[in-house]
């Protein structure tokens, strides 16, 4: 994971790299929160790692996850939905408290089929934030990042704690 | 229709004539059974439904339904869109997806539309839409590549 991880920092030129998240005992419970949240536990969505700006997170593999039921091919909302989490979640790191996300956009290109059998993994990247708007990028990938299932960039507006939508 | 025609039993090769057949593919995609994708007639169009169930939530201070739920049925809404016009015998493959978020998904019913903007041999472009009681307030629109064999 860690060695996967270096490959896309690399790749991406993140300012970010490899500095610890802004307030860790308030992320931890973010993350918390996302595992616990109804879908995301059905699907068993868990965190892996994350340092400023960067979230990993995994997706274990279920018979119930599959799109094709005779390739056994993984359904693409299911990459949509560790996409949107995992892009989430990396904003988090760089929030000093509690506050809002919505998601505003996502645009993911599936660049090939997600084998059955094994987990995925997303590696997400809030690389720009403004006072309103977050900016993310995503891979999501199974064993090798250098050969992604799917692309992802996103943007997501901010809310103050309390009075989201 | 006798047992080995019906698509339940060839969920990749599926000659779609109702509401019914398209129903019967649903059924054989475990991911749009875990979420509860529905199709309805609707004036002999399919009408796709996503009931409310309390596990697509993904925000439980709003409540909201969680975004890749929105998603995964919207997808599922093209691919059996695409199914029904004959556009695909088999599955179509989702090439890219980009989706806007316009209202947060309340915990309740979900309704989508698709329609077919482009038509090639081999890959299609729609164009997607969701909402809840007023189909004038979407909650999601999105657009699609789809390879269709």
């Amino acid at each position: 994971m860690l060695k996967a991880q270096k490959v896309l920092m690399m790749t991406e030129t993140s300012k970010h790299d490899l500095k610890p998240v802004l307030a860790p005992a308030f992320f931890a419970q973010v993350m918390q929160w996302f595992e616990a949240l109804p879908h995301c536990k059905q699907l068993g969505i868990r965190y892996v790692s994350s340092s400023a700006g960067v979230v990993t997170l995994e997706l274990p593999f279920s018979e119930a996850i599959i799109g094709n039921p005779e390739t056994r091919v993984l359904h693409g909302g299911v990459v949509t939905t560790l996409i949107d989490t995992a892009s989430g979640s990396a904003i988090y790191t760089l929030l000093p408290g509690p506050e809002g996300v919505a998601t505003l956009d996502l645009r993911i290109d599936y660049l090939r089929p997600a084998k059955p059998d094994e987990p995925v993994f997303c590696t997400a990247e809030c690389y720009r934030m403004t006072e309103h708007i977050a900016f993310t990028r995503a891979t999501a990938y199974q064993d090798d990042i250098n050969k992604p299932v799917a692309y992802a960039v996103g943007t997501f507006a901010r809310t103050s704690a309390g009075k989201e939508g | 229709m006798p047992m080995s025609n019906h698509p339940a039993n060839h969920p990749g090769h599926t000659d779609i004539k109702t509401i019914a057949d398209l129903q019967a593919v649903l059924a054989t995609i475990p991911y749009a059974t875990m979420i509860g994708t529905e199709v309805r007639d609707d004036g002999g169009e399919p009408l796709f439904v996503l009931p409310y169930r309390e596990s697509n939530i993904g925000n439980v201070l709003l409540p909201a339904l969680h975004g890749g739920v929105i998603g995964g049925f919207l997808e599922n809404t093209a691919i059996c869109h695409l199914m029904w016009a004959h556009e695909a015998s088999v599955l179509p493959k989702v090439v890219d997806f980009s989706i806007d978020y316009l209202r947060s998904g309340r915990p309740q019913d979900v309704y989508a539309s698709c329609e077919i903007v482009r038509q090639g041999k081999r890959i299609a472009n729609v164009l997607l839409m969701a909402w809840q009681d007023d189909r004038a307030k979407p909650i999601a629109a999105a657009r699609a590549h789809f390879l269709l064999a």
